[in-house]
C-alpha cells in the first residue's frame, strides 16, 4: 500500500485537485454573482437571460460539458487555451467547472436576496443610491451573508465534482486513482486513501462555512 | 403635484390629486386605511410610479428613471413605518452611506456630521452598534438622522410611530416636532392627533384616493365639513 503510493504522485494529484477547485470556485463565484444580478434586475430581457443560463447549465451533466469543451471547443473549433495539451485540458476544466457551478452559486445568492426585506432596497433608493450602488452597498453584501451556508455546500460539491476533469485527461486525484486501480492489485485500500483525501479537503470547509454563516448572519 | 393619477391594476388608488406644499410647511396626511396615504407619499419620490400628472419639487419635475431620479430622491428624505435601517451596517455607517456615495462627502466630514445628527436625535451612544441592537424608537430616530444627513429639501414620513411601543412614540414625535420648528418642509402620514395639532400647518384628509378636505388642524378637527371626514374623526376619537 505505502509502496504503491510511493511510486505514484499522490500529493501532486491532490495538489492539482486543490488548484482546480480554487480557480474554479473563484470563477464560479464571479460568474454566479453576475448571473444573480441578472436574475434580480428590473430589465425583463436580462432576467430571462439569467434564468435561461441557470436552467440550461444546471440540467446538463458536467461530464457532457467537460467532454464537449475539449472535443468541441478545443479540438474541433480550435479554441486552444494553451499550446500544451495538458495545460489546455487543465484550463478548460477550470472554465467548465466555473460555468457549471456558477448556476448553483447564482441560485444560492438568489435565495440570499430573497431573505432581504423589500424595505432595504427601498431605503437604499430613497437616500438616492443608484441601482448599482443599492446592489453593491446594500443588497449583495446581505445576500452573500445570507447565503454562506448554501455557498459552502456548492464549494464542497465543486471540489468533489472536480474529479470529472479526469475524463479529459487532467490527472487530478480521481484520475490518479483510476490509473493506480488499473495497474496495481489491491485496489480497495487505495480507494479508501483517496476517499480519505477528499474528506480531509471538504470536512474542515463544511465546519468553517457553518461557523461563518452563524457569525456573519445579518441580525434583523 | 398636479392631476396625479395612479392605478394598481383595476384599483384607482390616486384620483386626480392636486396638492401644493410651501417651503417650510408641515402637512399631515390622514385618512382611513387603504385610502392611499402611503401610495401618495411614495409617488412623491417615485418609489411608486404613476400614470398621469406631474410632480414638481423645488421647480424640478420628477424625472422618470436613472441617475437624475436618484439625484432627486437624495433631496427627498423618507422615513418608513418599519425603519428600514441597513441591517448589515452600523448606525454610523447607515448615516454616512448616502453622504459618501451620493454626495461624495469625504468620509471624515460625513462621520463628523453624522455624529452631530445622532446627538441631535439622542442616540450618539449607539453609533457603533447594529440596528438590531437598538429599540424601535432608537431605530426610528436613526432613520430620521439618516434622512437628515442628505440635507433634504422635503421629508416624507409614512406612519413613523405606528410600529412602535407606546412608550417610544413620544421620543420620535419630539424629534419630528423639533424638525418642524426648525423649518423643515414635511409631509407626515400619521394618526397622532397630538402631533398634528402641535406641529402641522395643514391637515389633508384623504379618502378613497381623493383629497376630500384640506384645512388648518384646528378647523379640521373641530369643524370637519365633509361627512367622510366626520365619520372618520368620530371613529378615531372614540378610541
Ligand atoms: N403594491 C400594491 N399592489 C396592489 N395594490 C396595492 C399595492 N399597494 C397598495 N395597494 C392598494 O392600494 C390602496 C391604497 O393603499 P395605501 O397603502 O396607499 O393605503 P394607506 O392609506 O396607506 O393605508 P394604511 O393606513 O393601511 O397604511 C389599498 O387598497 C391597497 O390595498
Ligand atoms: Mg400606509
Amino acid at each position: 500500500m505505502g509502496e504503491i503510493l510511493a511510486r505514484y504522485d499522490f500529493v501532486g494529484a491532490f495538489w492539482l485537485t486543490i488548484q482546480l477547485s480554487f480557480w474554479s470556485a473563484l470563477g464560479a463565484l464571479m460568474i454566479g454573482t453576475v448571473l444573480a444580478v441578472l436574475r434580480v434586475s428590473p430589465v425583463p430581457v436580462l432576467r430571462l437571460l439569467g434564468t435561461a443560463y441557470v436552467n440550461l447549465i444546471r440540467n446538463t451533466p458536467l461530464t457532457l460539458l467537460m467532454v464537449s469543451s475539449i472535443l468541441g471547443l478545443s479540438l474541433i473549433l480550435g479554441l486552444r487555451l494553451s499550446n500544451d495539451v495538458k495545460t489546455d485540458a487543465f484550463l478548460w476544466a477550470i472554465v467548465m467547472l466555473s460555468v457549471y457551478h456558477a448556476a448553483f452559486v447564482c441560485e444560492a445568492l438568489r435565495s440570499g436576496v430573497n431573505t432581504i426585506p423589500a424595505g432595504q432596497a427601498e431605503a437604499a433608493r430613497a437616500i438616492g443610491l443608484t441601482f448599482n450602488q443599492s446592489l453593491t452597498e446594500v443588497l449583495l453584501p446581505q445576500a452573500f451573508r445570507g447565503s454562506i451556508a448554501p455557498l459552502g455546500s456548492t464549494l464542497i460539491a465543486l471540489i468533489k465534482n472536480s474529479t470529472v476533469a479526469s475524463v479529459i485527461g487532467v490527472s487530478e486525484a480521481a484520475g490518479l486513482m483510476a490509473t493506480i486501480v488499473e495497474n496495481e492489485t489491491g485496489g480497495v485500500p487505495v480507494f479508501f486513501v483517496f476517499a480519505l483525501g477528499f474528506v480531509v479537503l471538504t470536512l474542515p470547509l463544511g465546519v468553517l462555512f457553518t461557523s461563518l454563516s452563524r457569525r456573519l448572519a445579518v441580525k434583523r | 403635484m398636479q392631476n396625479v393619477n395612479k392605478h394598481f391594476g383595476d384599483l384607482h388608488v390616486l384620483k386626480n390629486i392636486n396638492l401644493s406644499i410651501d417651503k417650510g410647511e408641515v402637512v399631515v396626511l390622514i385618512g382611513p386605511s387603504g385610502s392611499g396615504k402611503s401610495t401618495l407619499c411614495r409617488t412623491i419620490n417615485r418609489l411608486e410610479t404613476f400614470e398621469t400628472g406631474t410632480i414638481t419639487i423645488d421647480g424640478r419635475t420628477l424625472p422618470d428613471e436613472g441617475k437624475e431620479l436618484a439625484n432627486l430622491r437624495a433631496d427627498v428624505g423618507m422615513v418608513f413605518q418599519s425603519f428600514n435601517l441597513f441591517a448589515h451596517k452600523t448606525i454610523l455607517e447607515n448615516i454616512t452611506l448616502g453622504p459618501i456615495k451620493v454626495r461624495k462627502t469625504p468620509k471624515a466630514e460625513a462621520e463628523k456630521k453624522a455624529m452631530e445628527l445622532l446627538k441631535r436625535v439622542g442616540v450618539e451612544a449607539q453609533a457603533q452598534k447594529y440596528p438590531a441592537q437598538l429599540s424601535g424608537g432608537q431605530q426610528q430616530r436613526v432613520a430620521i438622522a439618516r434622512s437628515l444627513a442628505m440635507n433634504p429639501k422635503v421629508m416624507l414620513f409614512d406612519e413613523p410611530t405606528s410600529a412602535l411601543d407606546p412608550e417610544m412614540v413620544n421620543e420620535v414625535l419630539d424629534v419630528m416636532v423639533g424638525l418642524a420648528k426648525d423649518g423643515m418642509t414635511m409631509i407626515v402620514v400619521t394618526h397622532e392627533m397630538g402631533f398634528a395639532r402641535k406641529a402641522a400647518d395643514r391637515v389633508v384628509f384623504l379618502s378613497d384616493g381623493e383629497i376630500v378636505e384640506s384645512n388648518t388642524p384646528n378647523e379640521f378637527f373641530s369643524n370637519p365639513t365633509s361627512t367622510r371626514a366626520k365619520d372618520f374623526l368620530s371613529k378615531i376619537l372614540t378610541h
